[in-house]
């Protein structure tokens, strides 16, 4: 099938939602992106891998959303000199992308901007490609000098407070650059990558039963997202259909996970106004949900309950009786902590105008997930695109138009309530049935699996090799997209209101540094 | 003429500071730990911290100065010396002759600006950060105070903190509208002052809205300690001065050594009714905004301010 006129031969894959895969060459890669844009299409993922083992080169793929479902276009570039053409000019998201790409493959973006390293922090020179097929994952190097290049601000009583990567707090690394004029922010620059562990190396030669236990640890708050996103692709890949139970546990899953994190989340944003009382209850809440998720399928975090094929273990009646009524008990102490949360003018005068990002902004820059929907960019694959079990459950995407940190609270409150209806409808309508079947990893395929995770939307590509193993894996979460945004969501903010924007965003280090 | 009994109760009042000021400070925590139905840490949590702290190595900043060492010393001494020029138990203070209301205000100023010249010392971000905050603050909350001290020596024609409790605790029972106000305004300028919510957070790890605790990050081991004692001992104060002021009753006036007996269970139950109160305005306010805290401390002298048009005008 062709899309925008590009003369580009897209196949479908074998996935639940539409995604679709195809080979471009330089020209169409500008033209397809340059298309996309233009329909007010977003970017979803950019990646690059080394097919020189099997005699092809080196390639970057790019993942593209639009109202056709995913684009995924793979463009082949030299094993001499691999170079692209930039995206950035058309989505501000690809820029980190594309250092990553280049810090981890060596394939340059040509016409690029911003060349400045984004993983590599003096881990290994600048000349090591850890993720190309001859780098041996065992090297060490000594720590190599990291000068990076911070964008200087100038003027009269600009000065500047770095902030991270150790905190005062236990929270994950990262470095933030604050250009400011007494307490007024005139610039942020985030400089992350600290936790980078070479997951995507470590994908590579793993059976596609192994890989499903490291995707479900990209993030640990994401755990169902990305396990479910990483076995939309294996069955893609392997052609196989799951049952329909285990397609509709799967979504029980998903839900309780966005239920924990907004959960989570509510409580945080409470404590950082420090209205104390708000992080007290809401993590009474979370902590009676995690304990319900451990009795019913085994694990807090709800990890390796999403396998290929289907899921790990089945839930018996008892246990769905105790999700329904901790789903009534859950809905009717968050209703009265919304009331309150409402009602308290001080905690509101906190939020409200704070770190806001206009819906202007927000699609201008690609902002995705619930921090999306909170700036008018009403995109939820579960209403868009509704795959089984999403096209019996007719999911509201929760928007709003403000896009400040009391907008955020407020998607998370109505996404909290539109969940526990889910966990509701799920369990009311659950079919009965078998809860997996067995994948059987084709040789040399591809396969991408596509899920809205709690923020935002998880995307994962797999490729096997000859023998049926992993040949590369790339799992991308949402934070790639929104920590930009962030930069620009704290401009003329003051620098105490920052903790507070940020918890609005609450992404994920961890699951982007890979 | 000093008074054997004097010396006593003065010796007795700084001592029971020193005793007291982490207890309340546990007795404030406890609280608001209740009331957001949490399972509350120990009463004696705050001593635990002390001990750990002064059994621990101090870590300094190779380019400190010998500011940076000594500010800790001179914050603690003196709010020691404030606690033992508030009225806490008798009014038979040798010391009080020595400071009135308005060195009370200098005394806590000092150990702003020490504080704050130790932040900067080392040069960090959140020093410098803190600083700024504390010093915005302090300028706001200092006049206020002034002011509400001021209404009271207007009432008993004296700036001594002694004076003015004796003649207070005399007076015929009767409600005083600008003591009233006053007393409002205090409590305002006694939350910024002392690092509590609605103003500041001490709970918080959030550096870049840290104010009092910004200030003191680079500290540790002993020096930590000191500071930290010496912010109870700034809450003890203020309470006792607050409680002084506008409950003085039960304070010792003759100096026998019956009437500071007695004296001691009256200060420790208004303490503790205190520190309940200053716990559940701690847990239904939100922290404000930054740039509120200026109209907050506005607000305070303001009330400041009115409380001495009505004794002025009303003579009451």
């Amino acid at each position: 099938m062709d899309f925008h006129g590009l003369g580009i031969d897209f196949e479908r894959l074998a996935t639940p939602l539409p995604i679709w895969h195809g080979a471009v060459d330089a020209d169409r890669w500008e033209a397809l992106a340059r298309a996309v844009a233009e329909a007010r299409g977003r970017l979803v993922s950019l990646w690059a891998g080394d097919r020189r083992a099997t005699g092809g080169g080196f390639v970057v793929s790019a993942a593209y959303a639009g109202l056709d479902g995913l684009l995924i276009a793979e463009l082949t570039l030299d094993a001499e000199a691999p170079a692209y053409p930039d995206l950035a000019s058309f989505f501000p998201a690809a820029n980190r992308l594309q250092r990553a790409a280049f810090d981890l493959v060596g394939v340059a973006a040509a016409g690029a901007a911003d060349r400045r390293p984004w993983l590599r922090h003096g881990a290994w020179p600048a000349d090591f490609f850890p993720l190309r097929h001859d780098a041996d994952p065992q090297a060490r190097f000594d720590p190599q000098p990291d000068d990076y290049p911070f964008v200087p601000v100038e003027g009269d009583g600009v000065h500047e407070i770095p902030v991270g990567p150790v905190h005062a707090g236990i929270i994950e690394p990262g470095h933030f650059r604050f250009s400011v004029v007494g307490e007024k922010v005139l610039r942020l620059e985030e400089r992350l990558g600290y936790k980078h562990k070479g997951i995507e190396k470590r994908f590579v030669g793993m059976d596609l039963d192994s890989g499903a236990r490291l995707a479900g640890r990209v993030s640990g708050d994401s755990t169902v997202a990305h396990a479910w996103a990483y076995a939309m692709a294996a069955e893609a890949l392997a052609g196989t259909s799951i049952p329909p139970r285990a397609a509709w546990l799967r979504a029980l899953l998903l839900e309780r996970e966005r239920v924990a994190n907004h959960l989570g989340d509510l409580g945080a944003l409470g404590n950082d106004a420090a209205f104390g009382f708000a992080l007290a209850q809401f993590s009474r809440l979370r902590e009676n949900w995690q304990r319900l998720s451990r009795d019913c399928f085994g694990h807090r975090l709800l990890m390796d309950c999403v396998v290929p094929g289907g899921i790990a273990a089945d839930l018996d009646g008892d246990a769905a009786a105790r999700l329904l009524g901790q789903a009534a008990d859950t809905r009717r102490a968050v209703e009265e902590l919304k009331r309150i949360f409402d009602e308290h003018a001080g905690l509101q005068d906190r939020l409200v105008t704070t770190g806001r990002v206009t819906p202007a902004l927000a699609a201008r820059l690609g902002l995705a997930g619930l921090a999306g929907r909170a700036s008018g960019q009403g995109v939820d694959l579960r209403a868009d695109f509704p795959w089984a079990p999403y096209d019996r459950l007719a999911v509201q995407a929760c928007t709003h138009l403000n896009g400040d940190v009391a907008a955020r609270v407020a998607t998370r409150f109505a996404e909290v309530f539109e969940s526990l209806r889910l966990i509701e409808d799920i369990l009311a309508q659950l079919p009965a049935g078998e809860i997996h079947t067995p994948v059987l990893a084709r040789p040399d395929a591809v396969g991408a699996g596509w899920v809205e995770g709690w923020r935002g939307q998880v995307f994962a590509a797999l490729e096997t090799d000859a023998a049926g193993r992993i040949a590369r894996c790339h799992c991308h979460d949402p934070s790639w997209q929104n920590w930009p945004v962030l930069e620009h969501a704290v401009i003329g903010n003051i620098v105490a209101d920052f903790p507070l924007i940020n918890k609005s965003f609450n992404l994920s280090y961890s699951g982007q540094d890979l | 003429m000093v008074s054997w009994t004097g010396l006593l109760a003065q010796i007795l009042a700084i001592a029971l500071a020193l005793a007291l000021a982490p207890l309340l400070m546990g007795w404030v925590n406890q609280w608001r730990a209740w009331l957001q139905n949490r399972r509350a840490p120990s009463l004696l949590q705050p001593y635990r911290t002390l001990h750990k702290l002064f059994h621990k190595e101090s870590v300094l900043a190779e380019n400190a100065s010998p500011l940076f060492r000594i500010a800790p010393y001179i914050v603690f001494g003196c709010m020691a010396l404030a606690c033992g020029i508030a009225p806490t138990l008798s009014t038979d203070l040798p010391l009080a002759p020595a400071a009135d209301a308005i060195a009370l205000v200098g005394l806590f100023a000092l150990a702003r600006v020490f504080i704050s010249l130790a932040a900067m010392d080392v040069g960090t971000a959140f020093g410098s950060l803190g600083a700024r905050r504390e010093m915005l603050i302090g300028f706001l909350a200092e006049p206020a105070l002034l002011m509400v001290l001021f209404s009271a020596s207007l009432i008993t024609q004296s700036t001594s903190l002694a004076r003015i409790v004796e003649t207070l605790a005399h007076q015929s029972f009767a409600i005083y509208p600008s003591l009233a106000v006053a007393g409002v305004a205090f409590t305002f300028v006694s939350l910024a002052e002392n690092a509590r919510v609605p103003v500041d957070n001490p709970a918080t790890h959030l550096e870049l809205t840290m104010i009092h605790e910004a200030l003191i990050l680079e500290y540790s081991g002993r020096h930590l300690a000191l500071i930290e004692w010496a912010a109870a001992l700034k809450l003890f104060a203020y309470s006792c001065i607050g409680l002084a002021l506008f409950f003085p009753w039960g304070v010792a006036e003759a100096g026998t050594p019956l009437a500071i007996l007695f004296a001691i269970p009256a200060l420790v139950l208004k303490l503790a009714v205190g520190g309940v109160l200053l716990a559940v305005i701690e847990t239904i306010n939100a922290k404000m905004r930054l740039f509120r805290v200026p109209e907050f401390l506005a607000t305070a002298f303001l009330l400041a301010v009115i409380a001495l048009l009505v004794h002025v005008l009303l003579g009451a």
